[in-house]
């Protein structure tokens, strides 16, 4: 009897606190845009009355996956992207009831190439970093393609230090991979003849070359954790690592940024758009849930203001790079009014 | 080979000895020496083996608890900076209400940046100002405003208090950042350096236990982060995991053990238990989310589901381990309560499940102990989220501990590694405590026979 009774107080404790209406927001989406959406979860939730956010970092995909899963307290109210919505996500998410998204862009994002700063710092081109790390690559002629030969950086250039290629980076379940090789590989190998020619006449090998990056031991996948990579460039020096520009700026006494295309990976040359490797953050905002669930306007409220997103907001300590002034003032009017994207 | 070569020479000494029935053995011989001497050997070498083995075990144990260890002790402990506060009536409560309304709501923050002003008073141009700054945490306003909530009378006096401070200063007093190396190779400028050394010069700098490592949730702020909203989070789950798996798993074992007809349908069942304790945890992760979120509507990220989900995945273990321990019971016991009247029902209640108890604990503390350890199954049914308020129950979001380190092993922020480390200290506190409970189970309610 006494076992019966003490378990039932156990089972009482733990569903205290019986489901009633959510009164949090729920938040879900890409790791990228996790650091800083969380920074401003934690000064929304001590700043004012309303409970602190729920994030979840579901990756890009999967978070508009749930996103547009539908409307309904069950459903998650924003989603963080590191990239921009697609037309196909729009289209399920108007399938599934959500009419009208309110798309905020937060900032930029630097993908950088770095080192530890105890080697020499390396100044690459888009088209050195293809031929070091993609599958295939046009042969010296130019004329056929062959499966990658080089083993060292001075083989592609001699201008490059006579190391071995070794390149630690994110597996393909990255947003961070998927927008390096957007913007590096898949921009690199329309340079080489060989393979524009495949684009009109095989689209899918030049799809395939493109974004194929070599699995032969040059290109390590150091899975999702970026620390993981620091730790290694750290102690091996003949190491690169990829990651995001965060994890550069907070490791600045240890490694160091490699240049690409001539410029080296600074705030200001991210943030002025001379950088070559910089994506842009967004969340989207389910416009249904506004004055259902509480909050979600002073969330977005915090989330523009330029104490949070300014050039000397909280978030451009954490590595955010911010937008210029009008463009802020432009995205913080069309989020407050919640002007619905259009596609 | 050399062993099946003794073993033969074995055989043909014995024949010759059989042979030879008459002769006494002569166990001196060179022979048999011989013989003798490569058994010892063989013996010994066998023991090094498993030797060797241990030692391997060990070493890789001890390089894991010393790199764990010597990365998250700082954890432990936290910088804190001696300043001169003024408690500004002007600031905190202007119309002398004393209403913990409007002393709640008074602008703490400008409290300590005033202090800091006034501790480096060149400090002018905006930017230094905003370094400056940075030596106190965001967090030590609300440590000032419990203190003054606490004890209103400290309004208008000057104290000197320790503050919190922010992480880039915590992890230069740790050594975590070199100041030697170049100023635009750092987080912290020089002039924030020349500040620190004037501070410890002035014995206001010190490091104190980091009791709110303990007593807070997650924060993005490696300083104010704590670990205990992600142990209640683990509580809540172990507790619906437990209370679902045990009684069923129990229930199930004695079925097959002690009632079930041995026919093709329980031979089924049996392999299936078998085979489902060797299924991934993800896959459980995928049914949850499927059943618990998609067709119930349970809430995402609580505790209730993710203990849902880990119950289907200890079920098999406690299953397995309490039949072995209902086998384990000797027949005569079950046959000697059936012989003077009891009912099967009895002879099970009274006798056999008592005697099996400490077989059936062990099992499910070591079940249990695999629950807490999981992270892969609560990442689909969203319990990988930052959640700073500590969980009032089982409904309400929450995150479990091992999720806690992993999220913090993939914060920027370089002050988390150490954050990350000792969560992890903690963690393999827990698994211990629970191992240790297992074992001291079985050692209290053992039975010999």
């Amino acid at each position: 009897m006494k076992k019966t009774l003490a378990v039932a107080a156990l089972m009482s404790v733990a569903f205290a606190g019986a489901a009633e209406a959510r009164d949090q927001i729920r938040i879900v989406g890409s790791s990228t845009v996790f650091p800083f959406a969380t920074a401003v979860a934690e000064e929304f939730g001590k700043t004012t009355s309303f409970k602190t956010p729920v994030i979840e970092s579901t990756g890009s995909g999967g978070g508009l996956k749930l996103f547009c899963a539908g409307v309904g307290e069950q459903h998650p109210d924003i989603t963080n992207a590191s990239r921009r919505i697609k037309k196909s996500e729009v289209e399920t998410c108007a399938k599934n009831g959500i009419s009208e998204v309110t798309e905020v862009k937060v900032g930029y994002d630097g993908i950088v190439l770095s080192n530890s700063n105890a080697a020499p710092q390396l100044d690459l081109t888009k088209e050195q970093i293809f031929l070091a790390l993609a599958k295939t690559v046009p042969s010296k002629d130019g004329q056929s393609l062959i499966d990658n030969p080089y083993s060292t950086w001075a083989e592609i250039d001699p201008s490059l230090p006579d190391v071995k290629i070794e390149v630690l980076g994110p597996p393909p379940t990255s947003g961070t991979r998927d927008a390096f090789t957007e913007l590096v590989l898949e921009e690199a190998c329309d340079e080489f003849p060989a393979i524009a020619a495949l684009k009109d006449t095989n689209k899918d090998q030049h799809k395939a070359v493109c974004a194929g990056v070599r699995e032969d031991g040059a290109y390590v996948e150091a899975g999702e954790n970026d620390n993981l990579i620091v730790q290694k460039l750290e102690a091996n020096h003949d190491a690169l690592g990829i990651f995001g520009f965060s994890f550069l700026d907070q490791n600045g006494d240890k490694l160091q940024g490699s240049l690409i295309g001539g410029v080296a990976p600074t705030f200001e040359a991210i943030s002025a758009g001379d950088y070559p490797v910089s994506r842009s953050l967004f969340f989207y905002v389910k416009n249904a849930h506004v004055g259902t669930i509480p909050g979600i306007k002073e969330y977005l409220a915090e989330f523009t203001a330029d104490k949070a997103w300014g050039e000397e907001g909280y978030l451009a300590d954490r590595g955010l790079i911010p937008m210029d002034a009008a463009e802020r003032e432009a995205v913080r009017n069309a989020a407050m009014n919640l002007s619905p994207l259009s596609m | 080979m050399t062993d099946m070569a003794s073993l033969m020479e074995d055989r043909a000494a014995a024949k010759v000895i059989s042979d030879n029935l008459r002769k006494p053995v002569d166990w001196d011989s060179p022979k048999i020496t011989r013989n003798i001497k490569k058994r010892y050997a063989a013996e010994r070498r066998f023991k090094s083996y498993g030797l060797v083995a241990i030692c391997l075990a060990l070493l890789a144990l001890c390089t894991l608890a010393l790199s764990i260890g010597s990365k998250g002790y700082s954890a432990f402990y936290q910088t804190y900076v001696q300043l001169e506060v003024t408690f500004d009536p002007a600031v905190i409560d202007p119309e002398r209400t004393g209403d913990p309304d409007v002393i709640g709501r008074a602008n703490f923050d400008g409290l300590i940046k005033q202090a800091l002003r006034d501790r480096f008073p060149d400090v002018t141009s905006r930017s230094d100002k905003r370094d400056l700054y940075g030596i106190v945490s965001g967090g030590a306003s609300y440590d000032l405003r419990e203190r003054v909530l606490e004890n209103p009378s400290l309004i208008g006096q000057t104290r000197t208090i320790w503050l919190i401070s922010g992480d880039d200063f915590d992890m230069l007093n740790k050594g975590y950042i070199d100041p030697t190396v170049d100023e635009g190779d750092r987080r912290l400028n020089d002039k924030e350096v020349a500040w620190y050394n004037e501070l410890v010069a002035a014995g206001a700098v010190e490091k104190q236990f980091h009791t709110r490592f303990f007593t807070s949730g997650d924060s993005r702020e490696p300083e104010l982060a704590g670990i205990w909203g992600a142990a209640v989070g683990s509580f809540y789950t172990l507790l619906v995991t437990l209370a679902l798996s045990f009684p069923i798993g129990v229930l199930a074992a004695v079925y097959l053990e002690e009632f079930a007809p041995k026919n093709r349908f329980t031979q089924i069942v049996e392999v299936n238990i078998n085979n489902l304790a060797a299924v991934p945890s993800i896959v459980f992760g995928l049914l949850g989310l499927e059943v618990y979120l998609n067709v119930m509507h349970l809430p995402r990220s609580a505790p209730v589901v993710g203990g849902l989900t880990l119950a289907l995945m200890t079920l098999p273990t406690i299953i397995i381990a309490s039949r072995a321990a209902i086998k384990a019971v000797p027949p005569s016991i079950r046959q000697a309560a059936l012989g003077l009247g009891a009912s099967p029902v009895q002879t099970v209640t009274h006798h056999v499940l008592p005697l099996a108890m400490p077989g059936i604990l062990t099992g499910t503390i070591i079940g249990m102990a695999q629950a807490l350890g999981e992270t892969a199954p609560l990442l689909m049914i969203g319990m990988v989220a930052f959640i700073v308020d500590i969980p009032g129950g089982a409904l309400d979001p929450a995150t479990v501990l091992p999720v806690q380190i992993y999220l913090w092993a993939d914060s920027p922020e370089r002050a988390f590694v150490e954050k990350t480390s000792a969560a992890i200290m903690v963690l393999l506190a827990f698994l211990v405590l629970m191992n240790g409970l297992a074992v001291y189970l079985r050692k209290k309610f053992e039975r010999k026979w």
